[in-house]
């Protein structure tokens, strides 16, 4: 009897587990070389392609020598590499009577960013919060005038502007620059914090009343803590669009104060000699290196906060 | 002696009127319930107190001084809201302290303030930390220390604990009634649960569009309602309603439901009650009796479509007089669907409301 039963439960123990590894089992398997994977991948190396070609030109023309550009292939990497175009292009580059090159034009942009980029983002972070959460008379009106500025073109208001800074006698200095971008940043700049102060918790602001924070108190103490994402944007925001600024920048400023873009433009346009792509293609990387700089080393923040800044109207 | 006073307090946005001329007096130590559903004005009401929003026309009165124009800090109050509204990046201890440091107290004061509180909310531990280490009881509690340091004679919750689960809910109900026993400040308290109120309030202020419809302690709340929105909006499941009309017979007193007449010769507010007057009469699922009638007393019959076993409690939904009506028995008396009973009312504790005016009879 015994026997019997320990056969029966043999055999039932050898079929069982046969019958449970058949079929399906683990990690369902993917094949990678899927039509719907080559037209994915496929299409964006084509347009990454599309994008990285012209920098890769350009860096690979501003390590060659003029006699090598002579020879025509422009994709052909450099048989000898030399900064040689770079050296020249920061502190050698004829612009009109000066040949201190780039340098000069960096510094401008430095000295009209830099300011510009604090004092808008100042102001425009203040008027986000009073707009957001001190819902004063008037506010309303305030905003809709602040945001219809963002919708009207630059170029109607550039005269308008210059008998201003005339008047204000700071035409033509980098104050008054300064001046004009921090206005012009002011109605998106004002919108992006108003947007994302709304979105915080309103109790948050309402239990800091209770606690007899004031105005500045609750700015500095409970919102600016929490507003490191949506300064990130702005401050990217400010600084690309300032540094790559080209219109107020020839408008607003004398030659000795023209900002990077305005004397990169002199440089590659000049028409006496012979024209140096190396040198130019060296001027342009220099002049685009600040605002590269700034996505990748914030990018990831970048996509954080206009997220966060875009939930609540 | 009064802690908090309302007088004829009205709020419009635009042309919305949020709250009409409200008076409301809380007495010195009294818990407060402001009850209602959403929208009906409650926190409303609470953030004019608070100070928080400005109101339309009125007085609001705190220990006697009139407050109408103070800002929060100078009312003495302490608020405690719904989402918690703790400052993220500081620690524990530097949330409670914020409002003394801001008030320019003596830092000896305010570590003996932070420590007091701690102590009566058990979150020593947790001083260190911060916001987003605690869970959502912690900080709660937490939040309920910052109103605590501030040393206030009144207390505002908003809806202190609707983001919380059921459990971690009904802790810190104990937790608040315990705090509200010990501290004896003026407590106002507002929520939409209707049990929070009926456990934690002295007395109750249930609301509606603005206006308050019945102030009184719970259990006048629960048993004689005012009007048919507080018999309806208290309890739950809610009152069975019969609507009706009023019928006198061999000096007896009944409502007619449709095939179905209720016998209510012993409601208190019988002499109330005028022969053809159209009224409904209300019955709390309780105050039905299931085959427990006395010799002699009335029964009806009526079959239990649905029964729902809460453990204490069993709950039958039975028609009867040609609409669904709840009973709820003892958890172990089981009568499944299809069982026929023989109910019986207790007209002691019915509620009947003019069915024109909806107000108590």
């Amino acid at each position: 009897m015994d026997s019997i039963a320990d056969n029966n439960m043999a055999v039932g123990y050898e079929t069982a587990p046969a019958s449970l590894m058949a079929g399906a089992r683990g990690r369902k398997p993917r094949r990678t070389l899927s039509r719907r994977n080559i037209i994915v991948y496929g299409t964006l190396t084509l347009v990454a392609l599309y994008y990285l070609l012209p920098l890769y030109v350009m860096i690979v023309t501003s390590l060659k020598g003029m006699p090598e550009i002579r020879v025509g292939n422009i994709f052909a990497p450099p048989l000898e590499i030399t900064f040689e175009p770079w050296v020249k292009a920061w502190s050698e580059a004829c612009t009109g009577l000066n040949c201190d090159g780039l340098s000069r034009g960096f510094w401008n942009s430095v000295r009209i960013t830099v300011p510009s980029v604090i004092i808008s983002i100042a102001i425009a972070s203040v008027n986000g919060y009073a707009l957001a959460n001190w819902r004063f008379k008037g506010a309303d009106l305030f905003f809709t005038i602040l945001i219809v500025g963002a919708f009207i073109p630059y170029q109607v208001m550039i005269y308008p502007i210059v008998i201003v800074l005339r008047e204000l006698g700071v035409y033509g200095t980098l104050t008054g620059l300064i001046i004009v971008h921090t206005i012009f940043g002011m109605p998106i700049l004002t919108l992006l914090f108003r947007n994302y102060f709304a979105g915080l918790p309103e109790e948050l602001f309402k239990a800091a009343r209770v606690d007899g924070a004031g105005f500045w108190t609750i700015y500095f103490k409970i919102m600016l803590p929490m507003s490191l994402p949506i300064f990130v944007v702005a401050m990217i925001l400010q600084v690309t669009g300032i540094w790559n600024d080209f219109l107020f920048g020839v408008v607003f400023t004398r030659p000795e104060y023209y900002p990077m873009t305005v004397q990169l433009n002199n440089i590659v346009n000049s028409v006496q000699g012979v024209k140096e792509y190396n040198v130019n293609m060296a001027a342009t990387i220099l002049t685009g290196l600040v605002p590269l700089t700034v996505y990748f080393v914030s990018g990831r923040l970048f996509v954080r906060g206009i997220a966060a800044g875009a939930v609540k109207g | 002696m009064t802690s908090v006073s309302v007088r004829d307090l009205s709020l419009n946005f635009g042309a919305v009127t949020v709250l009409d001329r409200l008076n409301l007096d809380i007495d010195h130590g009294e818990f407060l319930v402001l009850l209602g559903s959403s929208g009906c004005g409650k926190s409303t009401l609470l953030n004019c107190i608070a100070g928080l929003l400005d109101v339309s026309d009125g007085q609001i009165f705190i220990k006697d001084r009139n407050v109408t124009w103070e800002e929060p800090k100078d009312r003495g109050i302490g608020m405690v809201f719904q989402s918690y509204a703790l400052y993220p990046q500081m620690t524990v201890e530097k949330n409670l302290s914020f409002g003394l440091k801001v008030a320019k107290i003596p830092p000896a004061e305010i570590d003996r303030r932070v420590a007091r509180a701690a102590e009566i909310l058990q979150i020593q531990p947790l001083l260190k930390r911060k916001p987003s280490e605690l869970s959502g009881g912690q900080r709660q509690r937490v939040a309920i220390g910052r109103a605590l340091v501030r040393d206030v004679d009144v207390f505002l919750f908003d809806e202190p604990l609707s983001n919380l689960d059921a459990k971690l809910r009904s802790e810190l109900r104990v937790e608040i009634k315990r705090l509200h026993q010990s501290l004896k400040n003026t407590m106002i308290y507002v929520t939409h649960d209707q049990i929070e109120a009926l456990t934690l309030a002295d007395r109750i202020a249930v609301m509606k569009s603005g206006v308050i419809q019945q102030l009184a302690d719970p259990m006048t709340i629960y048993n004689a309602p005012e009007n048919l929105f507080v018999a309806g909006f208290i309890g739950s499941p809610s009152m069975n309603f019969f609507r009706g009309e009023v019928e006198t017979k061999d000096g007896r007193s009944f409502v007619r439901v449709g095939g179905v007449a209720f016998d209510v010769t012993d409601y208190p507010g019988q002499a109330k009650l005028r022969t053809g007057q159209k009224v409904v009469l209300g019955l709390r699922p309780e105050h039905v009796k299931v085959d427990e009638a006395r010799d002699g007393e009335a029964t009806h019959q009526a079959v239990v479509d649905i029964e729902e076993p809460m453990g204490a409690d069993n709950l039958l939904w039975l028609t009867f007089a040609g609409q669904s009506m709840s009973v709820r028995i003892a958890g172990q008396r089981r009568y499944p669907p299809g069982s026929t009973v023989r109910l019986s009312f207790d007209m002691g504790v019915a509620s009947i409301f003019d069915a024109g005016s909806e107000n108590r009879l």
